[in-house]
């Protein structure tokens, strides 16, 4: 009794060759994927500076929209007042999420039961996915209804989108944090908030940093929360957060609605600014969370 | 030595033990009204919203969900159906068009990039998800419309004309379809990115089983990744509906704000949160303010279901694999 050979060529069968162009067609579908992704970031980062190139220059950064009315030169305008008044926005939202954010994660991560900091937590998770047209109307209902606009709704809005975000990243490397180094504080006799403070905190102070660089970054370019708390501002430059300033979203999204193609080109030239600062931020924020990382793993 | 320590301090630290210590004490509260914000912030976006929206909840009522009007009848007559009908067909689209690339993304992240292709892919696809809106907008009026009108449009139109969602060739950039695309774009690196992690999270020894076994990649993908990863999915899912349901700018900017109701994606529509936007300039009536109130409470209420059960799916996946 010999073995018999087997029958069937194993790797030559129909049914081989057929699973085999299966997994070609869905490798090569993965790849085009991946490859659109990147081109439509292409695509729309290549439009913006293209289109918005021509409309940089100093006067840019240094003038305010002036009126056209039709007749003799078009007179020299540009967007000051809108990146000022961002910069008051974006830097008093900052000012409201940033402690908030930071003493929620030390409770979540330091002192809190874990039941509670697991409700809590969602708290966050979900008030993260509110929309933020809808963060603009409850401010709108809130503070804006019979008080008027002011820049520091705007930041009160986009501060409330922001804490999630802060207190998600240092929550994430305050659990990096090793447990001997609270303990051997602990043992040397320091109370609990000495050790959270002096001890925890600092180590945590990157991924602070990160956090806060992202959520920044995110919030300088939204415009539905501005929409309804600093939209009806002037076009001189203003530096009072109780009145409504200009920002560069507003700037971009009323320009973008004009017909005058001198306006769409100031609107890309705005959305060129925009990005560039968001593009900064991130960067830095990468650097700095690959830093803080690698040094608390211990690989210094 | 060390005995001798212990007991030099020894009495003092005894004392100390039973009580709280003061900068504790303040610590544990000031952190825990901030841990608190949440919660209070949730009561009070939902009351407050609610308390304003009141007067058209009540003289609406919820027949305010199947009336298409705006400001009809010498603005006294308000209702969101247009714009639930709008919200309905621009997000489940994107979601449609946004699924299939987010999970080939995320695939060819994973399984096939070789890694330095992935650590310079990864970040790019993640760029995609922080250019604003209002850019995205920017873009999409000024480019993508006029593309729409003069390429793809008639394009579509000529070969799926027979489809009702493509009957008619697009008069003007601004319609349904536009807002599709965008919201497509803006919810591929949400959904992409989670299932990358989700995808990353398989134990390579189910995936080596699967391969020892003679599959092929796609078969591992099919067999074991996807079912391995199918409640995180669902979550990313989830959560990408739920940043199109919630997206206005964009939305505002390409849809053409149009209160009608067409299978026709080629015509102008509105959403929940375009509408929203669009009115920002100002409402006339207090009763148009309430009604615009009215359509955040639909915003609101819809986008804490879907958050929280995104995040119950995601906390059951987490805890499955803290067991393993």
């Amino acid at each position: 009794m010999s073995a018999q050979a087997p029958s069937a060529d194993l790797f030559r069968s129909e049914r081989m060759r057929r699973r085999r162009i299966v997994n070609a067609i869905v490798e090569g579908g993965a790849t085009i994927a991946a490859l659109l992704a990147v081109g439509v970031l292409v695509i729309v980062v290549g439009s913006v500076v293209k289109r918005g190139w021509g409309a940089i220059d100093v006067d840019f950064f240094t003038k305010t929209p002036a009126l056209y009315t039709g007749f003799g030169p078009r007179p020299e305008s540009g967007i000051e007042n809108a990146i000022i008044g961002t910069l008051i926005i974006i830097g008093l939202a900052l000012l409201m999420a940033l402690p908030v954010a930071v003493l929620t994660a030390i409770y979540l991560n330091e002192l809190a039961p874990r039941k509670l900091a697991n409700v809590l937590t969602l708290a966050f998770d979900v008030l993260n996915g509110i929309p933020a047209i809808v963060l603009g109307i409850f401010v709108f209902v809130f503070v804006v209804v019979g008080h008027g606009q002011a820049a520091w709704k705007a930041s009160f809005a986009l501060a409330i989108l922001m804490v999630p975000m802060i207190a998600r990243s240092t929550q994430e490397v305050l659990a990096l944090v090793p447990a001997s180094m609270r303990e051997a504080s602990l043992a040397l006799g320091a109370a609990k908030w000495r050790t959270t403070l002096s001890v925890v905190l600092p180590q945590a102070v990157g991924g602070i940093v990160t956090g806060a660089t992202l959520a920044t970054a995110r919030a300088a370019g939204e415009t539905a929360p501005l929409l309804f708390t600093s939209a009806l501002y002037s076009d001189a430059v203003g530096y009072d957060p109780r009145q409504p300033l200009a920002s560069i979203p507003m700037f971009i999204f009323t320009s973008a609605e004009q017909a005058d193609p001198v306006l769409h080109q100031q609107a890309w030239g705005a959305a060129a600014v925009l990005i560039g600062i968001i593009l900064v931020a991130s960067l830095i924020a990468r650097w700095f969370a690959d830093r803080s990382v690698r040094r608390l793993k211990g690989e210094r | 030595m060390a005995v001798a320590s212990r007991t030099s301090s020894g009495p003092g630290a005894l004392q100390r033990r039973g009580r709280i210590r003061p900068g504790d004490a303040v610590l544990y509260l000031v952190t825990l009204a901030a841990a608190l914000s949440g919660v209070v912030l949730l009561a009070l976006i939902t009351r407050e919203v609610i308390a304003d929206a009141w007067p058209a909840m009540q003289k609406f009522g919820l027949g305010f969900l199947t009336t298409q009007a705006w400001g009809d009848n010498n603005k006294t007559l308000f209702g969101a159906k247009s714009f639930i009908f709008g919200t309905a067909v621009t997000s489940l689209g994107a979601l449609l068009l946004a699924t299939p690339i987010s999970l080939a993304i995320a695939l060819f992240l994973t399984e096939l990039a070789p890694r330095w292709i992935r650590s310079v892919v990864a970040p790019l696809v993640e760029l995609l998800a922080a250019i604003p809106s209002v850019v995205l907008g920017l873009w999409g009026i000024l480019v993508l419309g006029p593309f729409i009108t003069g390429t793809l449009g008639p394009a579509l139109h000529g070969t799926f004309g027979w489809l009702p969602i493509f009957s008619s060739k697009p008069s003007v950039g601004s319609n349904m379809f536009a807002a599709i695309l965008i919201l497509t774009i803006m919810i591929i690196p949400i959904v992409s990115s989670i299932c990358r992690e989700l995808f990353l999270g398989v134990p390579s020894e189910l995936k080596d089983g699967a391969l020892a076994l003679g599959a092929t990649r796609w078969e591992v993908v099919r067999g074991v990744v996807f079912p391995y990863a199918r409640a995180g999915i669902a979550a990313a899912l989830i959560l990408g509906l739920g940043r199109a349901v919630g997206e206005a700018i964009a939305v505002t900017q390409v849809i053409g704000n149009n209160v009608a109701i067409h299978a026709d994606l080629f015509k102008p529509g509105d959403t929940l949160a375009s509408r929203i936007a669009g009115q920002y300039q100002g409402a006339d009536t207090a009763l148009q303010v309430a009604s615009l109130v009215y359509l955040a409470v639909i915003l609101l209420v819809f986008s804490l279901i879907a958050n929280l059960a995104a995040q119950l799916i995601v906390r059951r996946v987490a805890g499955r694999h803290q067991m393993r």
